[in-house]
């Protein structure tokens, strides 16, 4: 459930919810944390819940010494207000059997504040892509049915690929084809959830495989900023910075400590 | 999927750990009501439950509902464990108050009936002299699924902001990430965090990102930032996790901070019942016991 920072809940009526799903290369929550960082989001609160594994660490987009002592937990929700834009950050995974609980809490929550539209961030397993996916943009959205036609029409003009159906039951050969995101985690489900309870969901997912996953993770923002006009579009300006999101500082040593000399 | 160099193909591990979900799905759909029932048993097998030993009956409300607190010492892990036992716990006199009983696989006691001091492991007491003040010596694994509940079972469903949390515990130094090489550090060492309630200063340097905590400490140090307890998390890294001598003379700083002040009145003596605690062990832990 979400429990405020301060003593008052704030309104999130007619907000744009970014959130990740847990995902192949945990792309999806890169993505949040570069976008938290970027945009400098303020943190609002915390969706307290058991479905989580339990975690805790220092502020992830600390710049300086006096912001980084800040508590951060598994589950916070950032704000921007001047954008409309609300963002949920997972950073643990799913306990056993209490994903689908998490969706049910979660798109309570979103009904219940008021969100707009919820946009999740996701990615795919890359090697059970077929041939035209092989050969086509690695990128794919969904859109549940009641999004707003002006954003559907948007998204059209983009000239953006919908993630395809694939057959329910890959073995068979007569199976019926569905929507199926393998590797996605909670994606399907919350895909499913919102088209049964009538809400503004779209996906915007990549095809990934584990490994270093933050040019995964940067491909992704791109590919919402195309949509969202987050930040400017890179401009030929010699004097803008070659990178326009801002890679939070705790993603040091993604791949372990230092090495030892004496290896060498 | 991915092709290994003998030219066989094997299921690439996924760390964002959606194999499981997927899985979950299918048994999902799959499940009969025996399954369920099983499932059912499971969770039920799995329950943390708060009981008395004395009496041998569950509490009926949870353990900071019963008793009021104003200062609770957790100390997870057996060094963090020994360090409570050996310099708190030998001043004063302090009274049993409840008992955690849980089961998973990494438990070996079955039987909460009949602990031994040196088996038990989720015991919570009370200072005689100032009933305030209370310790919980927590030295069996509480897995992911039941630290939610071990948390409802002791803080309950009203979390009370007049009260100071102090948590202990260890974790191996090869945890802690840092530029140099874990090699090179000067093990053991403390790392604090602290909420945002909590306006005490920590007796070590605060824990850098990236690194994180997670299990039980993370837990409870959790459910005080998000309901604005006061509370402070000591974290020894260390090389050696079995119980171990230096290790816990590591934890002496934390003497002098506020939330032990005037708790350890007899440090010498506390050494004293430290190294005996360490020799029994050591006679104990042979591999022909």
């Amino acid at each position: 459930m979400f429990v405020p920072c301060g003593d008052w809940v704030p309104d999130l009526t007619g907000f744009t919810l970014l959130m990740p799903a847990v995902s192949v290369g945990n792309v999806g929550q890169l993505a949040i944390d570069l976008i938290i960082s970027t945009l400098n989001m303020r943190k609002i609160g915390y969706f307290y819940t058991d479905c989580l594994v339990p975690m805790v660490g220092n502020n992830p987009y600390a710049t300086a010494e006096d912001n980084s002592t800040e508590l951060s937990t598994n589950a916070e929700v950032y704000s921007l207000p001047a954008r409309k834009l609300v963002a949920l950050q997972l950073r643990s995974i799913f306990i056993k059997y209490k994903s689908k609980s998490f969706c049910e809490k979660l798109l309570s929550w979103v009904q219940s504040s008021g969100c707009a539209k919820v946009i999740v961030l996701s990615s795919s397993h890359s090697y059970q892509r077929n041939d035209l996916q092989l050969r086509s943009t690695p990128f794919r959205y969904l859109l549940t049915p009641s999004v707003h036609k002006r954003i559907q029409n948007k998204i059209e003009s983009l000239n953006w690929q919908e993630m395809e159906k694939s057959p329910c039951i890959p073995q068979m050969d007569d199976s019926e084809f569905c929507v199926r995101v393998p590797g996605g985690g909670i994606t399907k489900t919350l895909y499913d959830e919102s088209c049964s309870k009538e809400i503004q969901m779209a996906i915007l997912l990549k095809f990934v495989s584990e490994g270093d996953n933050i040019p995964d993770a940067l491909g992704l923002v791109e590919y919402l900023n195309e949509w969202l006009q987050i930040i400017k579009p890179c401009s030929d300006d010699p004097t803008t910075p070659a990178l326009p999101w801002k890679i939070p500082s705790s993603w040091r040593l993604l791949f372990g400590s230092g090495l030892p000399p004496a290896l060498f | 999927m991915a092709a290994t160099f003998f030219g066989e193909v094997v299921k690439a591990p996924c760390r964002a750990g959606t194999e499981d979900e997927e899985e979950e799905e299918e048994a999902g759909r799959r499940e009969t009501p025996e399954d369920r029932e099983v499932r059912r048993q499971l969770a039920r097998k799995r329950e943390v439950r708060l009981l008395r030993r004395q009496t041998k009956t569950s509490l009926e409300v949870s353990l900071l509902e019963k008793y009021p607190c104003s200062k609770f010492i957790i100390a997870i892990g057996n060094n963090a464990v020994a360090f409570l036992s050996s310099f708190v716990m030998n001043s004063g006199v302090w009274e049993e108050v409840g008992c955690a009983k849980l089961w998973n696989e990494w438990c070996r006691t079955v039987d909460t009936a009949h602990l031994s001091p040196s088996e038990a492991f989720c015991v919570f007491y009370h200072l005689k002299s100032n009933p305030l003040v209370f310790v919980c010596q927590c030295s069996c694994y509480v897995a992911e699924d039941q630290q939610y509940q071990w948390l409802e079972k002791v803080f309950g469903s009203c979390p009370r902001r007049n009260m100071q949390i102090t948590i202990l515990t260890c974790r191996h130094v090869t945890d802690y990430k840092t530029s140099e090489s874990t090699g090179s550090l000067p093990s053991p060492f403390l790392k604090a965090l602290k909420t945002q309630n909590c306006k005490d200063t920590a007796c070590c340097s605060l824990l850098e990102q990236p690194n994180i905590v997670h299990g039980l400490p993370a837990a409870v140090l959790s459910y005080c930032q998000v309901w604005k307890i006061p509370a402070i998390l000591y974290l020894c890294y260390t090389d050696v996790m079995k119980l171990d001598l230096i290790t816990v003379e590591a934890f002496k700083p934390i003497l002098s901070s506020r939330s032990l002040k005037g708790l350890a009145k007899n440090i010498p003596q506390g050494t004293e019942v430290l190294k005996k605690l360490m020799t029994t062990n050591e006679i104990q832990s042979n591999i022909y016991t």
